[in-house]
């Protein structure tokens, strides 16, 4: 590495320290930051659940609301209605999801075309939060990885109860210790508004995605 | 109540009738009026055209001549902005820290014209009678810088004969901005064809405000389309009465 | 040093620039119709988020607390960023930033880079860099890639070719997609795109973005959009580069629950946007496995300076108040000279020039204070736009007509005799002017206002004479 970095660093750093006079206890100045927004939802839990399937509605995705030992059915019918036979499986997918009769395949580091050719992928998720209608996903290691989310067309992903909470503060305090993993939080198809406010879902991303919502 | 009068500059010089009618309805609901010769001006246009050392010289002078005064009455909801945004942090940059204490001192005592009647004085009828159709512009410094908010409107209400007409998209600024309408005056004058067009769909004859400044340039514009519809300022329909008619 | 925003210091004043604007019908529809639109959504997102203000007080408090110790949190950032296998490059300006960035793309002989929406890019002129370095950026946001196909230039923050309508946007596509045939339909538009930007996701093995926040405890970047390109451009690509203003940190992970409820309401009226990327470094197996930021000054540390104009800083670019400023909203954002238009655009423009340059800028504005109401870090651009003006006046920036004006109107306002004088010579220097009680030609300057309206003459009688003569009468 040349020196001319290092040179620039410590100027930019020089220039601020000359700017501001950052005097007094940093952690505890942030500590006093005030946070009277909501950061606990009150909701009971089949409300919490509602509230999230109504805003999944409002984005054009299909919920199927089903209990633990249904979620096969609940795939087969999600993919029956889009009429697909077989769709990508992403790490961490346990096998009792899959239904019988379709076809899967197994995200073994397929290729970009091969995912851009696939019918779809099945995923779960980390947590997801009620009030705006937003599943968040973990990739890393035994987690889907980026890709398999976003080359495919369509994209159905498992949501269990005990991961929707009711307020992005209680999600955030929630995924914290993944920090450092790369986290993708999705709220509906993509969307663009760029071509005279017209809003069209799905530009780039699946331009479908259904969610299996269990209790 | 004794009621002091800040005219203010333009007011005193463009428009008198606006203080003549302030004084009319003060003394009609029985209060006494006294207006300082000394007074001139709060430094609004100074302040706001990046002449902040001339501005600081008129808040000093708006200060001394002000400083016995029970209760100051302006009508201009620009101005009061004025001394309530930017009096404090000018006064908090000198250094002498006695102007900060006259600055916090004063502005307890200072109402616009409307927060006047309706929050101190308790007068939402004045007694009026304006026969007309009115619609009525809520200014950038009535809605945000003072937040007198409804008052125009309550004021208006109570005036009888009165047919009142809600102007769409109050809230939209007229585009005077003060030397605004000058140094962007193309920008300004297309503001303006916005407030001139939604006054005419209402087919008022008279749109009111709580600042002669907005009312100056959106009568302006009436005025050379000969659109036949009359600027007033709130005190002057306050003012009117059968017997003498605004 | 070569500080700059884009051409802007070569742009024409705001006034010049915004008189061809006005006349253009179709530019000034669009920019209406959008506006209203946005709105409209933002209000609505807005209402029924009942602990809106209180986000907007923690999101300030935040900002203010970080800028104060900008230096910490960017060291910090770049160790986190570093240990989680990111390799760290400072810029002080924009030349900088663009040669450490076609360094990188070019030791890995990429002739292509795919691109997220990233404004700084324009600030710093990334692109034309590029290109002079034999590399082709590839806009993917759907908007700017109206704009790179059309050579044209951003109108808006978020929603950059708002001034473009479909069938222009059609002709566009057809010509440089050579495309013989497209429907007319959004839907078929961003069909279009698409098709010609997934080949190009799936290809090109180098990224560039900017980042929405970056995070100083785990050195994580974060991307909000709506279409998904991010995502492609931040996840496909074997190496990515990221483009970073040194304001755009944040102390923590857990401060995104404040920031990140706030952005999409007030940029799109969503009540998040369809997607948000983090990541930190490189993680084995998935993504870029090279992975660069450039954390970029070009001015920034100059506006830190000032406690009057710090908090100009603390913006996160949701362009609310664009869509609510009245006078945006009659000339788009090419009036401004710079890729930042509308009221932040007035006060950031010139301040990262160090207000050598769009001195008109802070005039740009009739202070009416809608900006500062909407704006969700709290943000008073008002407050900010006066202090700028007074920069500009004192550094002898304002007309001599003005000044002159000024000066014998501050004369007059010492006590009310001299205001009375100088209303009497008013009275006088009218009376060529006046036909009944009206003016309809003023010279000079003052042309500029009866050019479209009346100036209701100066009365016989001032007020002060009025009441002066009343007292009189009473007493007698
Ligand atoms: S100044 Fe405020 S309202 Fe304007 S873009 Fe920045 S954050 Fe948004």
């Amino acid at each position: 590495m040349s020196a001319a970095p290092l040179d620039s660093k410590q100027e930019i750093l020089e220039r601020i320290r000359k700017a501001v006079d950052s005097v007094g206890n940093r952690a505890a100045e942030y500590a006093a930051i005030p946070r009277e927004y909501r950061r606990e939802g009150a909701m009971a839990a089949e409300a919490k659940m509602e509230l999230f399937a109504a805003r999944l509605y409002d984005y054009g995705t299909s919920v199927y609301r089903c209990t633990t030992a249904q979620i096969a059915d609940a795939v087969a019918q999600a993919l029956s209605a889009r009429r697909r036979t077989g769709i990508v499986v992403a790490h961490g997918v346990p096998a009792s999801w899959l239904p019988e009769n379709f076809e899967f395949v197994e995200d073994d580091g397929l290729s970009y075309t091969a995912l851009d050719a696939s019918n779809g992928v099945l995923t779960g998720c980390e947590l997801a939060v009620a009030f705006t209608g937003t599943i968040i996903l973990r990739h890393g290691p035994g987690q889907p990885r980026r890709a398999v989310t976003l080359v495919p067309d369509y994209h159905l992903c498992v949501v269990r109860a005990q991961q929707v909470a009711e307020t992005l503060p209680e999600a955030i305090r929630r995924v914290e210790e993944f920090r450092s993993t790369p986290l993708t939080t999705i709220s509906g198809p993509s969307a663009t508004s760029d071509i005279e406010m017209t809003r069209v879902k799905g530009v780039h991303g699946p331009r479908t995605l259904d969610v299996v919502l269990v209790s | 109540m004794n009621v002091t009068l800040f005219i203010t500059c333009y007011n005193d010089t463009l428009f008198p009738a606006t203080g003549k009618a302030v004084v009319a309805v003060l003394e009609r609901l029985g209060h006494t009026v006294d207006f300082p010769q000394a007074q001139t001006c709060c430094g609004q246009m100074h302040y706001n055209t990046g002449y902040q050392n001339d501005a600081r010289h008129m808040m000093m002078h708006f200060l001394k001549v002000f400083r016995d005064a029970e209760i100051v009455c302006v009508p201009s909801a620009s101005c009061v902005a004025m001394m309530r945004e930017h009096f404090p942090k000018m006064a908090a940059a000198m250094p002498d820290a006695a102007v900060g204490r006259d600055v916090t001192a004063m502005l307890p005592r200072v109402y616009e014209f409307c927060e006047l009647l309706v929050d101190k004085l308790r007068s939402v009828d004045t007694g009026a009678t304006f026969p007309h159709t009115v619609t009525l512009h809520s200014t950038c410094h009535s809605l945000r810088g003072t937040k007198i908010g409804e008052r125009p409107l309550q004021l208006l209400r109570a005036v009888r004969g009165l047919s009142y007409v809600e102007l769409p998209q109050a809230d939209q600024c007229c585009g005077f901005g003060g030397t605004f309408s000058i140094k962007n005056a193309d920008v300004s004058a297309a503001l303006l064809s916005d407030k001139v067009r939604a006054i005419l769909d209402t087919q008022a004859e008279v749109c009111t405000a709580v600042d002669n400044s907005c009312l100056m340039h959106i009568g302006g514009a009436l005025s050379r389309q000969r659109a036949g519809v009359r600027c007033l300022h709130l005190a002057e329909i306050l003012a009117s009465t059968s017997g003498e008619p605004a | 040093m070569s500080v700059r925003v884009g051409k802007a210091a070569e742009a024409p004043t705001f006034a010049q620039a915004a008189r061809g604007m006005l006349g253009n019908a179709q530019l000034r529809h669009n920019v209406r119709h959008a506006t209203d639109v946005i709105r409209a959504r933002r209000a609505h997102a807005v209402g029924e988020t009942a602990d809106w203000q209180q986000l907007r007080d923690s999101a300030r408090a935040i900002k203010d607390h970080v800028l104060r110790h900008l230096d910490t949190y960017l060291e910090q950032f770049e160790t986190a960023c570093k240990a989680a296998g990111g390799k760290v490059h400072w810029a002080r300006d924009a030349d900088e930033a663009n040669t450490a960035i076609v360094d990188i793309i070019r030791s890995h002989g990429g002739t292509e880079v795919i691109k997220v929406k990233t404004m700084t890019s324009d600030e710093t002129g990334l692109n034309p860099a590029l290109e002079a370095a034999g590399i082709t950026p590839i806009e993917t946001d759907l908007a700017d890639l109206i704009i790179q196909l059309g050579a044209d230039k951003p109108s808006h923050i978020v929603v950059p070719a708002l001034h473009r309508n479909k069938a222009e946007i059609r002709r566009l596509f057809m010509e440089k997609m050579q495309l013989p045939e497209l429907g007319e339909r959004a839907e078929d538009l961003a069909g279009a795109a698409r098709r010609y930007l997934r080949e190009r996701f799936l290809r090109v093995p180098v990224g560039l973005s900017g980042a929405n926040f970056a995070i100083a405890e785990s050195g994580s970047l974060c991307v909000v959009e709506s279409e998904g390109n991010g995502r492609m451009c931040l996840s496909l690509p074997k190496v990515l580069v990221s483009l970073v203003g040194i304001e755009k940190i944040i102390p923590t992970f857990g401060d995104l629950e404040v920031f990140l409820q706030l952005l999409g309401r007030s940029a799109t009226g969503e009540r998040m946007n369809p997607y948000n990327s983090i990541w930190s470094g490189v993680t084995a197996g998935d993504g870029p496995q090279e992975f660069h930021v450039v954390l970029l000054d070009n001015g920034r540390t100059g506006v830190l300076t000032e406690p009057e104009t710090r908090p100009t800083l603390a913006c996160i670019r949701c362009g609310a108040c664009l869509n609510i400023c009245p006078v945006y909203r009659q000339t788009g954002g090419h009036a401004y000279g710079s890729i930042y238009a509308g009221p932040i655009g007035a006060i950031l423009t010139p301040q990262l020039q160090s207000m050598k340059h769009s001195q008109s800028l802070p005039f740009a504005s009739t202070l009416c204070g809608a900006c500062y109401e909407v704006c969700p870090v709290k943000i008073d651009i008002p407050e900010i736009l006066l202090h700028l003006r007074n920069k500009v006046v004192k550094s002898g920036g304002a007309p001599l007509a003005e000044r002159l004006a000024m000066r014998f109107a501050a004369r007059a306002f010492k006590n009310g005799g001299r205001l009375e004088s100088a209303q009497k010579l008013v009275r006088i220097a009218q009376k060529p002017y006046v036909h009944s009680g009206s003016i309809e030609r003023l010279p000079g300057m003052l042309a500029n206002w009866t050019q479209f309206r009346d100036l209701a003459a100066v009365p016989a009688e001032s007020f002060r004479q009025w009441w002066a003569a009343r007292q009189n009468k009473e007493k007698k």
